[in-house]
């Protein structure tokens, strides 16, 4: 296997999970590749590939893929591919990694496992592991042909510093498509960063769903936050009903979180929410349904009216920090 | 203008896998894919306000017609169902393949998806079928505007809304939240029958027996593994001693 990691990268920072991907592929017994694709000055980024266990980088560094469009990539990954003489991409799943990757599948004739939480090497193939129908059960997949691509599910690997030398740097050119520089990007908004540890960094996150029944029952999470010291995540169906900023989702399209505690109130534990929270380290739900798919998943499974519950837990936990201190 | 919107007939309530196969058992009942109507929806919603011609186009097996005739009673003008034996077992590059060769038989100024589907749950076809077509792509679109020949396509993405133009013809991917499906009406049922639906073959996309089904997949599935154990999961099932329960859990394990 010759494998190279797509690193996606935001905000002049190379993405939690892509490092995550990487630092796993260079537990697989090879020297492991890197790519970087971006505008001017994404060169910079090459140390910190180097700290997560790159023996190479390949950059293509160039005004036609700066900005964060999958078809650009897509020629410029293939570029790569063709420099480095690779038979895998790795990549970590995101909005713009899977459009890259599905796109890559179809230039380089390969194909693409996605969703894959584990990958090895078997009789010297590569097999990779994905929960897939709800998650209800778990399949092992493989590749018969072509270049191979593996696509990530968000969050599955920690990112593990590593010593060791400086990578070599491969710059690459890329001539792009016609097709792939059709579509433009006029404007980017991005999110406002609320002051405080951000969702992905917070130690404590609590969480609201539909059950919490109405936006101003937000407070309750916002309460229990500020008593766990912690901050308040939110599903899509909450966001959606106007109930929590986009900002706060937490899933397969919004955040992936993996803190100490996270607490679920009011959440059904659809696969799609699941994805972005199950690597908390203790999971806590309140539901009043004994049967909420959420709690196979959590390790203190609480069958309850969340108005019933959390309000007194809120006191309790404020009782316990002001004795402790 | 006309927009092809991309369908998938999906299985109902619980899902399997069939053991010998190793392939999702379509032999049951099946429905239109929960989030394809979002996509449906914004192409009504445009032909409501300008004019167009809805094709719906998808890939399965022979009663995915029911799925097509969901589609067509909530307003789209016809339906293609690409349906052939040799096709069964498709994975996402050959049916890329299959849907780009439908597609390029109809030329449609805009080709819509939906989010994802409920059984392969890749949401990545759209990235395939743009590069067979190569032609501009755009997902994960939460609003969606058509002007003078090309689309603006606000996309959410993780670090915020990106507003991205691409010159028609286009791919776009929806989001789930970008409208609220309609219902189909009496009228519209009872009409859908009697709306043109083609079934084609491979032979009919000029697509061989090599480049379809298992022979043109590049991926296969090895093996069904037991779900790895979890810990186990400490249940409280009285409300009211519950919060000074979850207290004493916390300080259990370190947390408060
Ligand atoms: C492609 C795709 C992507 C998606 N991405 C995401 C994502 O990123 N994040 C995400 O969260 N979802 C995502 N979803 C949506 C997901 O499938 C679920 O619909 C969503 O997570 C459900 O949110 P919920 O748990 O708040 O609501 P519901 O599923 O409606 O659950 C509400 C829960 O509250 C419980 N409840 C009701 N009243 C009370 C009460 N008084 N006290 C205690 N419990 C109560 C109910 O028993 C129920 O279990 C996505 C869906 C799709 C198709
Ligand atoms: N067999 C199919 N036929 C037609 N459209 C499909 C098919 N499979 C997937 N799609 C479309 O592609 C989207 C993403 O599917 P997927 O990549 O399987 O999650 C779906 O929401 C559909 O719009």
């Amino acid at each position: 296997m010759k494998a190279v990691v797509f690193l996606e990268h935001r905000g002049g920072e190379l993405a939690r999970g892509a490092l995550g991907v990487l630092s796993k592929a260079a537990t697989l017994g090879e020297p492991v590749a890197a790519a970087i694709v971006g505008g001017p000055d994404v060169k910079a980024l090459v140390p910190q590939a180097g700290r997560y266990g790159a023996s190479s980088v390949y950059v293509v560094e160039s005004g036609d893929v700066a900005d964060p469009l999958p078809q650009p990539r897509v020629d410029a990954l293939a570029a790569i591919v063709a420099a480095g003489g690779f038979d895998t991409v790795l990549l970590a799943n995101s909005v713009l990694a899977g459009d890259v990757a599905a796109g890559l599948a179809v230039r380089l004739d390969g194909g693409v496992n996605w969703d894959l939480v584990d990958l090895s090497v078997r009789d010297g193939q590569l097999v990779g592991v994905r929960p897939a129908l709800g998650d209800s059960i778990v399949v092992e997949v493989g590749w018969r042909s072509g270049p191979q691509i593996a696509l990530f599910r968000a969050g599955s690997f920690e990112p593990v510093p590593v010593e060791g030398p400086e990578p070599e740097v491969h710059e690459v050119a890329v001539a792009t498509e016609p097709h792939s520089v059709l579509a433009r990007l006029v404007e980017q908004r991005l999110q406002q960063q609320s002051a405080g540890p951000s969702i992905e960094d917070a130690d404590v996150v609590v969480a609201g769903g539909m059950g919490l029944g109405a936006a101003e029952n937000f407070s309750l999470a916002e309460a229990l936050a500020d008593a766990l010291g912690g901050v308040v995540g939110a599903t899509r169906a909450a966001v959606y009903a106007g109930w929590y900023p986009y900002s706060a989702q937490v899933g397969q399209t919004g955040k992936t979180v993996a803190p100490k505690l996270y607490v679920a109130l009011g959440i059904s534990g659809a696969v799609q929410h699941k994805v972005g929270m199950q690597n908390a380290k203790t999971i806590v739900a309140v539901n009043s349904d004994p049967n909420a798919p959420i709690f196979e998943f959590s390790d203190l499974a609480v069958v309850g009216d969340v108005h019933a519950v959390v309000p007194e837990l809120i006191e309790l936990v404020r009782q316990r920090r002001q004795g402790a201190s | 203008m006309k927009i092809a919107v991309c369908v998938k007939h999906v299985p109902d309530g619980r899902v399997r896998l069939d053991p010998g196969t190793k392939r999702i058992d379509r032999s049951g009942d099946g429905a239109l894919n929960r989030v394809d109507s979002n996509a449906l929806e914004e192409a009504l919603r445009l032909k409501d306000s300008s004019q167009a011609d809805v094709v719906l186009v998808s890939l399965g097996p022979p009663g995915a017609t029911e799925s097509l005739l969901t589609g067509l009673a909530l307003g789209a003008d016809r339906a293609v169902l690409v349906s052939d034996p040799l096709a069964e077992g498709s994975d996402l590059v050959a049916t890329s393949r299959l849907l780009a060769a439908a597609l390029e038989r109809e030329s449609p100024d805009l080709v819509l998806f939906g989010q994802q589907s409920s059984d392969g749950a890749g949401g990545l076809l759209w990235g395939a079928v743009a590069e067979r077509l190569r032609r501009p792509l755009v997902s994960q679109a939460a609003e969606l505007a058509v002007g003078d020949g090309s689309v603006r396509v606000t996309r959410q993405s993780e670090s915020g809304d990106d507003v991205i133009d691409a010159p028609l013809p286009a791919l776009v991917g929806v989001s789930d939240s970008i409208n609220e499906p309609r219902y189909a009406s009496l009228r519209g049922r009872m009409g859908a029958k009697k709306k043109p639906m083609d079934v084609l073959a491979l032979g009919d996309l000029g697509v061989s027996p090599e480049e379809a089904g298992e022979a043109g997949s590049r991926t296969v599935v090895l093996g069904i593994v037991p779900p790895a154990a979890r810990g186990s999961t400490v249940r409280l099932e009285d409300a009211e001693a519950a919060p000074a329960a979850i207290v004493e859990f916390l300080v259990g394990r370190d947390l408060l």
